[in-house]
């Protein structure tokens, strides 16, 4: 498995997103408080452009008339045809069996370890002093 | 909420050689609230800045449920030089027609002057969205024909605008909505059959409308999915009183296209049709002929939004009783249920099946070479 260096951390602030191409995949990275996310950037129905669609919150229901809003900024809707998808899992939840988008895992590294480990810095030139986000395909 | 656009420069697939399609269902929207009125009599225009429009809807501003997205619109079809999602003739080249080598596009514009209730004003509009169509889209791009939009409402008016627009090729149709004041089969709409008729111009009938009735025959439902799955009781409605009243057997060459409202219930409505009209044809003597026989010989169906039943077969069945011959590919580009051309159609159907689904029946019923 690869890992690739996509952004200094400092241009991936909490509440963004990246989008970009890794070998022939469009790929899109997230910062969602902090914590990091990628998805493969095409919906697995019709091939739209995924993760430029809204980031919502997924509502669920026990009963009628009892609702549930939960992982507020954590489902990515499709900006085609709305399906939702779990940014943390790729999971779709109206056919988790058939539908689920590619989830791929991101985090970060110090400059340190990036400059030395097995990483592929993709459009960033990496310093030492710096925090990177690392995606892994 | 938050919310972020990718930049869309070259965010479209590259042009490559595709099988060419038509698109039976584009949906071209203003770019701004006055870009109609070069076209509008300083009458109306002064009409429209003082009293607005007043559709068959009371006490509301436009649709009734809200659309699932802006607009009802793909989040990726804003133009990147602004406006609503379909307003750009450049952007839609460039992410509809180039990619996916549409060779026709049909356009069927909404929120016009259909199912207003001042008449000479839904005139004037519907007259004025049709000079826009030429002006803006089908004289700047070969591949679009535009609908001859009509105020549905007043016959006469309607067959009129029909016939000063009939022979000019920027034309390929006559649009009607199936939310109507009265089901589309009544008398008041038969001037507008007449015309089209003579005109030798199918009249598409497109999912939407105003027509002060609830939208769904037992009423005012809750959600939006209720409105979604509700245009095909509507159209169901339309084509049994264009049916029962006769309009199919007066009007012998008309063609009707059911515009975005499913195909997969034509089967089971013509099924039930014929039987109760073999037990109760005396009530309506001149369906002279099983109502399945006119369906089929006389209504074009669009594909979007395309049936996707979990069994292939399932599709294909419903396919086979309507006729391989009677299906138009449609995306309803910029809309937010928009079909892809490459993903809609199951594996298994010949070449030839697939020719006239994508392009070949729509160029034959509209009459392009």
């Amino acid at each position: 498995m690869a890992r690739h260096v996509i952004a200094p951390v400092d241009e991936l602030p909490p509440g963004t997103r990246k989008f970009l191409e890794i070998d022939g995949r469009p790929i899109a990275v997230f910062n969602i408080k902090g914590e990091y996310f990628g998805l493969l950037n095409r919906c697995p129905h019709q091939g739209a452009a995924l993760c430029e669609g809204p980031l919502i919150g997924l509502a669920q229901s026990s009963d009628p008339g009892e609702i549930e809003y939960t992982k507020l900024g954590e489902i990515i809707r499709c900006p085609w045809h709305g399906w939702e998808f779990d940014i943390r899992t790729g999971q779709s939840y109206c056919d988790p069996r058939r539908f689920r988008v590619k989830a791929y895992p991101a985090h970060v590294e110090p400059g340190a370890s990036v400059v030395k480990g097995p990483y592929v810095a993709e459009t960033v030139t990496v310093k030492v002093e710096s925090d990177y986000v690392v995606v892994e395909l | 909420m938050n919310i972020q656009f990718r930049e869309q420069t070259d965010s479209v697939a590259p042009l490559t050689v595709k099988t060419a399609i038509a698109d039976c269902d584009i949906h071209p929207a203003r770019a701004t609230r006055t870009e109609l009125y070069p076209y509008l009599a300083k009458r109306w225009q002064h009409h429209l800045e003082v009293y607005g429009v007043h559709a068959y809807q009371g006490m509301m501003e436009g649709p009734p449920y809200p659309k699932a997205q802006p607009n009802a619109s793909r989040r990726d079809a804003y133009p990147p030089e602004g406006g609503p999602q379909g307003s750009s003739l450049s952007f839609m080249q460039k992410q509809l027609l180039d990619p996916n080598n549409v060779q026709l596009g049909v356009l069927n514009p909404l929120n016009t002057g259909q199912g207003i209730r001042n008449h000479e004003l839904s005139a004037a509009l519907c007259s004025a969205i049709n000079d826009w169509q030429i002006d803006k889209w089908t004289s700047k791009d070969k591949r679009l024909k535009a609908s001859i939009v009509v105020g549905n409402e007043d016959g006469l008016s309607a067959a009129a605008e029909i016939r000063e627009r009939a022979g000019d090729r920027n034309f390929v149709q006559v649009l009607l909505l199936s939310r109507n004041v009265e089901p589309l089969g009544q008398r008041r709409y038969w001037p507008i059959y007449q015309a089209a008729e003579e005109a030798g111009l199918p009249v598409g009938v497109h999912a939407f409308g105003f027509g002060g009735n609830p939208i769904t025959p037992s009423g005012w439902p809750s959600y939006y999915i209720e409105e979604m799955v509700g245009h095909s009781q509507c159209q169901q409605s339309a084509l049994a009183s264009l049916v029962l009243e006769g309009v199919f057997e007066r009007f012998p060459k008309l063609k009707m296209v059911m515009i975005e409202a499913g195909f997969g219930w034509a089967p089971s409505l013509a099924w039930r049709l014929d039987k109760v009209w073999q037990r109760l044809r005396s009530e309506v003597p001149h369906v002279k002929r099983p109502p399945s026989e006119y369906i089929r010989e006389q209504v074009w169906w669009t594909t979007q939004p395309m049936e996707d039943p979990e069994r292939r077969e399932d599709l294909f069945d419903v396919i086979k009783w309507i006729g391989w011959d009677r299906l138009l590919f449609a995306t309803d580009y910029p809309h937010w249920d928009y079909d892809e051309p490459s993903r809609v159609l199951p594996a298994g159907v010949s070449e030839a099946n697939r020719e006239a689904f994508y392009l070949g029946n729509a160029k034959k019923l509209y009459g392009i070479a």
